[in-house]
């Protein structure tokens, strides 16, 4: 794979063991283009969400090459807060933080990393609060917000620092049934904006409706790839046949 | 209804019980051949002082005004004076530096120095206290060797050794090589010994917040310093909050263990005011009651901390 202009995020032969020697991931390659929604889908275990995590080096590589608008994130040399303040990502847990309002959550990053002075900030925040449906809780310490709530105000603190890629790991799997919705609609409407998207999820319908493209995971590999109908309709391996008889 | 009564019964019962020991204090103290004198007590904690004012130059004292004296003097002129209690009468006649009266105000006894210097030596030392704890906390929990040996071996170090051992080695080994005054060496040992603890506090306060608080500072680009300072530490400190009042704590009471290197705090006060008034119970009695009143107020404050700092969690 050469180093192509078209592509955001490069992924070489990316290998990961843990220390337990659990092999989480194998000879990984992915090459994902500006404004393509990437799906990941596979069982837990894997390996989705550590390939997720390594794009933004929460999760180092033991071998391979992961290249970043241009830039190799994996070499040690390079300054990674920079690269990941464009890299904006939305945990399963959402991991909002307690001591602040939702308003300071959205803001604080905004001044620390991008600079920004404190109205530009709070302008931008109550942009994105109010995109994300939330801007009424502004004021609020998380503790008072529902879970999908909180969801919410983590999209719009990622947003907030207008990062090129986003990355949603198993955004909507800790989230009371009915919050899921507003969640997968927010994620969708990203989508159609044209945000560079790669998503680990286990909902099949946002990923047949908003996804250019499927990953098809398991135990470290990269098993299948392509578009929606290929994955869902006409899948070639058994073990992917297998995993979508199970959980659809 | 029937559970109010209850707790009511037992609020009495430890009232009762409370007046019980005192009673029973009293009663075998009285066993004891002990002239109680609590009289004295309250002139070591204030006592009125005499200032004696002298004349100023040669004269003669002409009136007594508002208070004051006038003193008219051998070329003429008339000066007047403050004083509260005069000893001359008018027509006296004095020369400079003849005593013209006194006057009185009120000033701390021996036993409030030493409770002033208790909380002087006592502040100070939390500072630097926390600052080194700060500092070494975070070193243990850093994946660099050198920081994490150097942390640990210090806490290992000051942990398993006396404070009193400590006192002496900051006092006389330290404090002669950098020529430290008694009470810059005092405060250091202190700071040394609780800043081990301290450490050790706020590095359990830092590794019980979740590691997700820490990761998504680090997906937003913060950095390490960011991540302390503004994620961290301010949820890491509302946490450890109570231990940490407990540990100031302890250093107050154990700055009394400093009177060994002669510093004048409280302790050493009480036992300067023993050596000359012959009532060790009541000065012992008062020095505790003193303490008791700082831990004690230190103890309100984190209470008021802590329910302030409830409000968003």
């Amino acid at each position: 794979m050469n180093d192509n202009s078209d592509y955001i995020i490069v992924a070489e032969q990316v290998n990961k063991t843990y220390p337990n020697g659990v092999k989480a991931l194998r000879d990984v390659s992915l090459g994902v283009k500006k404004g393509e929604v990437v799906v990941i889908i596979g069982a837990s275990g894997s390996g989705k969400t550590t390939f997720l995590r390594t794009i933004n080096q929460l999760e180092t590589i033991d071998s391979g090459r992961i290249i970043v608008e241009g830039v190799d994130i994996t070499d040690p040399k390079t300054n990674l807060t920079k690269i990941r303040a464009d890299i904006g990502m939305v945990f399963q847990h959402f991991n909002v933080f307690p001591h602040l309002t939702v308003l300071e959550n959205v803001m604080l990053a905004q001044i620390l990393v991008r600079k920004r002075k404190k109205e530009d900030a709070k302008r931008v925040a109550i942009e994105f609060l109010t995109k994300v449906g939330i801007a009424d809780k502004k004021d609020e310490y998380p503790t008072n917000l529902s879970g999908g709530q909180k969801q919410r105000v983590a999209i719009a603190r990622a947003l907030a620092m207008h990062p090129k890629i986003m990355l949603f790991d198993e955004a909507t799997s800790a989230l009371d049934p009915e919050m899921v919705g507003g969640i997968l609609d927010i994620m969708k409407q990203l989508a159609k904006e044209g945000k560079t998207m790669i998503v680990v999820t286990h909902e099949m319908g946002f990923a047949r409706e908003a996804a250019d493209r499927i990953i098809y995971m398991d135990s470290g590999k990269i098993i299948e790839m392509g578009t929606p109908e290929e994955i869902f309709d006409h899948p070639k391996t058994d073990r992917l046949k297998q995993f979508l008889s199970q959980i659809l | 209804m029937n559970r109010k009564k209850n707790t009511l019964f037992w609020n009495v019962a430890f009232f009762a019980v409370i007046i019980g020991i005192g009673f029973f204090i009293y009663k075998a103290s009285l066993k004891i051949n002990y002239t109680w004198n609590w009289r004295a007590v309250p002139s070591y904690l204030v006592y009125k002082a005499q200032h004696e004012i002298d004349s100023p130059a040669n004269g003669v004292v002409e009136k007594f005004k508002d208070g004051k004296l006038y003193l008219k003097s051998n070329k003429g002129k008339v000066i007047h004076i403050k004083i509260e209690h005069p000893v001359l009468k008018v027509g006296a006649v004095v020369d400079a530096g003849d005593e013209l009266g006194y006057n009185t105000s009120y000033e701390p006894g021996p036993l409030l120095e030493g409770l002033y210097m208790t909380i002087k030596v006592s502040i100070v030392s939390i500072i630097i206290a926390l600052i080194i704890g700060l500092i070494t906390g975070l070193m243990r929990i850093s994946e660099n060797p050198l920081f994490k040996n150097l942390s640990t071996v210090y806490i290992e170090l000051v942990r398993g050794t006396p404070l009193l051992v400590q006192i002496f080695i900051v006092y006389f080994f330290i404090g002669t090589l950098f020529n430290m005054t008694r009470f810059i060496a005092g405060a250091f040992a202190l700071a040394v010994f609780e800043g081990a603890y301290i450490a050790e506090i706020i590095r359990a306060g830092i590794q019980s917040i979740p590691k997700g608080q820490t990761e998504a500072s680090l997906a937003l680009g913060m950095n390490y310093f960011q991540i302390m300072r503004y994620i961290i530490i301010p949820q890491a400190f509302k946490r450890v909050l109570p231990a940490l009042a407990g540990q100031f704590i302890s250093l107050i009471k154990d700055s009394s263990l400093l009177s060994i290197i002669s510093l004048t705090e409280l302790t050493k006060a009480g036992r300067e005011v023993v050596a000359s008034s012959f009532s060790p119970f009541e000065i012992w009695f008062t020095v505790a009651a003193l303490y008791f009143v700082v831990t004690y107020g230190l103890s309100l404050l984190d209470r008021y901390l802590e329910r302030r700092l409830a409000g968003d969690e």
